[in-house]
C-alpha cells in the first residue's frame, strides 16, 4: 500500500480511536483511508470542517483519554501551529502528520522537506516541543506511527511524524502487526477528562495566570524534555564504520542517498550515511563522537530544502567538521546523479 | 426557618474575578443549578471559552477543558464522540462563537452533534478592554468604534442564532436574558431545556443569553439591565428561535 | 418571619439586589468589606417576603434565604 495509507493502518494497529483531518494533496489517501476504516475498530472520523478545527478536535479527543491522530500536509500543518502549542501546553499526547510538499504559500504538491524548522523549533508560539519522527519507507512509516503513539501517551506530549509526498504517494510491499495490542494496555490516564465519578475533577488547561505559575509549569516542561533528549535519540548508520566521506539525510533523501552510496562504493569510495530516524530529539551524540575519533573529516547533508537539519548537524560537530551541503526544494528532489556528482567533485 | 436557595454545589464557593454586576456570574450559577437538579454532575464536562470566563473552570466542581479561542466547540464535538455517554456543554461569549469560531460553531451546528451550548451575549470584548463584537449594535461606542458602530463600515449585529436556526442539525436555539429575576428564571429554563435534550439525545441545543456589561458599557449594573430590557432585547428579540 | 443572610466579604456592592428588592431590605453599608468594596446589608426590621429576588440576581451567590 502506499505511505499514506500504511500511515493510516499503523494508527488503527497502535489503538488511534479517533482521527480528524481535512483533505489535501498529497495525504488524501490517509483521510480517505481513516474513513473507509475507523469505524471498523470501533473509533471516531470526522471530516472537519477546517485543519484549524481538526487539530482543535485532536485536542478534546485526547483530553477525553483517547489516542487521537490528524494529518495534513505543510500548508495545513502552518494551520494547525495554534493547536499544537495548546496540545504542547495543556500536556496532551496526539500523532500530528505532515506529508510535506513544497512551499511557502500555496507552493505545490511535490515533496519537499521544509517543514523541519516548523517541527523541530516548536512551529507554534512558545517554548514547547513536539517528538519528531521521520520514516523513510512504506513499513517504517506504519512502525514509526506506533511508536509516536507511545512516546507522545508516555512524556504527554505531541508527535509528528515527518514524511512528505514521495514518501506518501509511494507504494512497497507492508508487514503489518500480527497481534494488534488491546487498547485497554495502554498507559493508563489518571488525567482525562471522563466525568468527575470518584474522583477530584480534572481541568485540561495551559494556562496558568497567577504569578510565577507558567514559569514553573515552563521548567517542568523543560526538565521533561531534557529527560527525553537523553533516552529518546534515534538513527541509522549505514556503512559507516570505514567512511571517509558521510552522507547525513533523513526521509525520501535518504533512500535516495543510499542509492548514491551503493554506486559511489562501486567505485571505491568509502563513503557511509547518518539517517536520523528521530529529528527531535535530534541524534546528537553520533555526530559527537565522529567528531572526536572517527577517521571522517567530510559531511555532506542532503535535504530537500535550503538548508534546515544541516544546522543541527553542525550545532552537534561543534564546528569540529566542515560540512558541506546540498539541497533543492521547491518541489525539486536532489537525484543520485546530483549526489556523486557532488561527492566526486573536488570542490569541498 | 428553612432554607429556601443557596448557591448549588456544583458552583464552588469561591470569589470570582468578575465585575461587579457581570453576567457570568448569574450564568454560571444557572448552570450548575441545572446539572445538580438533573443529577449529572459527575457525567459533565464543560468547555471554558477564551474572554472574560477564560477560567470558568476554577468556579465549577466538574470536569472541564479550555479550548484554543473560538475552537470550543471543535474541541466539544471531538469529546462527545468518543465518549457519548458524557455531557458536553461549551460555554462562549460573543467573539468565541461568533467572531473567530464562527466556523466551528456552524459546522458543529450543521452536524448535529449533541452537545449543550451556552452562548453569553453582551455586545462587546470585555477581556481586552471594550472592543467592538460582532453582535455590537449600530452606534453603541467600544473602543474599536470609537464614535460609535457605523453599518457602513462595520456591518450589523450578527444574529447567529437565526442563522443556525436554518440548520437541519439544529435542535433547539432560545434567546433570553438576565436582565431581571423573571428573566433570570426564563434563562433557567431554557438552560435546563439545552441539558435535557442532550440527556435525552435530541441534537444541538443552544440558549443565547443577553448579559450585562457595566464595565465597558459604561453603565451602573442597574443601568445595564436596564439597557437589556430597554434596547438590547428590541435589537435581539427574546424567546425561542427554533 | 423571612430574612436573608449576606456574604459580605463576597459581596462586591453590584446594588442589583437593592435595585430588584421590591421591600427595600437591603441597604449598602458605608464601610468597606476586605476587598474594598461597599457591601449590602439586610435591614434586620424589614418586611422581607422571601421571594428571592436578591438571591436569583446576585452574580456572586452572596445571598442565602430562609422562611
Amino acid at each position: 500500500m502506499t505511505g499514506n495509507e500504511a500511515i493510516a493502518q499503523g494508527a488503527l494497529d497502535a489503538g488511534c480511536r479517533f482521527y480528524a483531518g481535512y483533505p489535501i494533496t498529497p495525504q488524501n489517501e490517509l483521510i480517505g483511508y481513516m474513513a473507509s476504516h475507523m469505524t471498523a475498530y470501533g473509533g471516531v472520523f470526522i471530516q472537519a470542517e477546517s485543519e484549524l478545527s481538526a487539530i482543535n478536535m485532536v485536542f478534546g479527543a485526547s483530553s477525553a483519554g483517547v489516542r487521537a491522530m490528524t494529518s495534513s500536509s505543510s500548508p495545513g500543518i502552518s494551520l494547525k501551529q495554534e493547536g499544537i502549542s495548546y496540545i504542547a501546553g495543556a500536556e496532551l499526547p496526539a500523532v500530528i502528520v505532515n506529508i510535506m510538499r513544497g512551499g511557502p504559500g500555496l507552493g505545490n504538491i511535490w515533496p519537499a522537506q521544509s517543514d523541519y524548522f516548523q517541527a523541530t523549533r516548536s512551529g507554534g508560539h512558545g517554548d514547547y516541543h513536539c517528538l519528531v519522527l521521520a520514516p523513510h519507507s512504506v513499513q517504517e512509516a506504519y512502525d514509526m506511527v506506533g511508536r509516536a503513539f507511545e512516546l507522545a501517551d508516555k512524556y504527554r506530549m505531541p508527535a509528528i511524524i515527518l514524511g512528505d509526498g514521495m514518501l506518501g504517494q509511494m507504494m512497497e510491499p507492508l508487514v503489518v502487526k500480527s497481534q494488534i495490542p488491546n487498547p485497554k494496555s495502554q498507559i493508563k490516564k489518571p488525567w482525562a477528562l471522563t466525568g468527575c465519578k470518584g474522583r477530584k475533577p480534572n481541568i485540561a488547561k495551559s494556562f496558568y495566570m497567577w504569578e510565577g505559575e507558567l514559569e514553573k509549569f515552563n521548567l517542568g516542561l523543560q526538565k521533561k524534555y531534557k529527560m527525553i533528549q537523553a533516552k529518546e535519540e534515534r538513527f541509522e548508520g549505514f556503512m559507516l564504520s570505514d567512511a571517509q566521506i558521510i552522507l547525513v539525510a533523513y526521509g525520501s533523501m535518504a533512500r535516495i542517498a543510499k542509492g548514491a552510496i551503493a554506486s559511489l562504493r562501486k567505485r571505491g569510495i568509502k563513503i557511509g550515511l547518518i539517517r536520523p530516524l528521530t529529528l527531535w530529539p535530534f541524534p546528537k551524540k553520533i555526530f559527537q563522537s565522529i567528531s572526536q575519533g572517527h577517521k571522517c573529516r567530510k559531511i555532506l547533508v542532503i535535504e530537500m530544502s535550503y538548508g534546515q537539519m544541516i544546522e543541527d548537524v553542525q550545532l552537534s560537530l561543534g564546528g569540529k567538521i566542515n560540512v558541506e551541503f546540498l539541497g533543492r526544494s521547491g518541489g525539486g528532489v536532489p537525484t543520485e546523479e546530483e549526489i556523486i556528482k557532488k561527492v566526486v567533485s573536488r570542490k569541498w | 426557618m428553612e432554607k429556601i436557595f443557596s448557591h448549588p454545589k456544583s458552583l464552588r464557593d469561591t470569589p470570582t474575578h468578575y465585575c461587579p454586576g457581570c453576567g457570568h456570574g448569574i450564568a454560571h450559577r444557572l448552570i450548575c443549578e441545572v446539572i445538580d437538579e438533573l443529577g449529572i454532575r459527575e457525567r459533565v464536562i464543560g468547555i471554558a471559552p477564551v474572554g472574560c470566563a477564560v477560567i470558568a473552570y476554577d468556579y465549577w466542581d466538574f470536569d472541564c477543558s479550555e479550548a484554543a479561542h473560538g475552537r470550543a466547540l471543535a474541541v466539544a464535538t471531538a469529546i462527545k464522540r468518543v465518549r457519548p455517554e458524557n455531557i458536553v456543554f461549551t460555554y462562549q461569549g460573543d467573539g468565541d462563537l461568533a467572531a473567530i469560531g464562527t466556523n466551528e460553531t456552524i459546522h458543529a451546528a450543521n452536524r448535529g452533534e449533541s452537545l449543550t451550548v451556552i452562548f453569553i451575549n453582551n455586545a462587546i470584548y470585555g477581556m481586552t478592554g471594550g472592543q467592538m463584537a460582532p453582535t455590537t449594535l449600530v452606534g453603541q461606542k467600544t473602543v474599536t468604534t470609537p464614535v460609535g458602530r457605523e453599518s457602513k463600515l462595520h456591518g450589523y449585529p450578527l444574529k447567529i442564532s437565526e442563522m443556525l436556526a436554518l440548520l437541519e442539525g439544529v435542535k433547539y436555539i432560545e434567546r433570553t436574558s438576565l436582565n431581571s429575576p423573571q428573566e433570570i428564571l426564563k434563562t433557567k429554563q431554557a438552560i435546563r431545556q439545552a441539558f435535557e435534550n442532550q440527556v435525552n439525545n435530541i441534537g444541538f441545543s443552544m440558549v443565547e443569553i443577553l448579559s450585562p456589561c457595566p464595565t465597558y458599557w459604561g453603565m451602573s449594573p442597574k443601568e445595564s439591565m436596564d439597557w437589556i430590557k430597554n434596547v438590547m432585547s428590541r435589537e435581539f428579540p427574546l424567546g425561542r428561535i427554533k | 418571619m423571612p430574612k436573608i443572610i449576606i456574604n459580605r466579604e463576597k459581596c462586591k456592592g453590584c446594588l442589583l439586589c437593592i435595585g430588584f428588592c421590591p421591600k427595600g431590605s437591603i441597604v449598602q453599608e458605608k464601610g468597606f468589606n476586605k476587598k474594598g468594596a461597599k457591601p449590602v446589608k439586610f435591614k434586620e426590621d424589614s418586611d422581607c417576603l422571601g421571594c428571592m429576588m436578591c438571591a436569583i440576581i446576585c452574580p456572586d451567590s452572596c445571598i442565602e434565604v430562609y422562611k
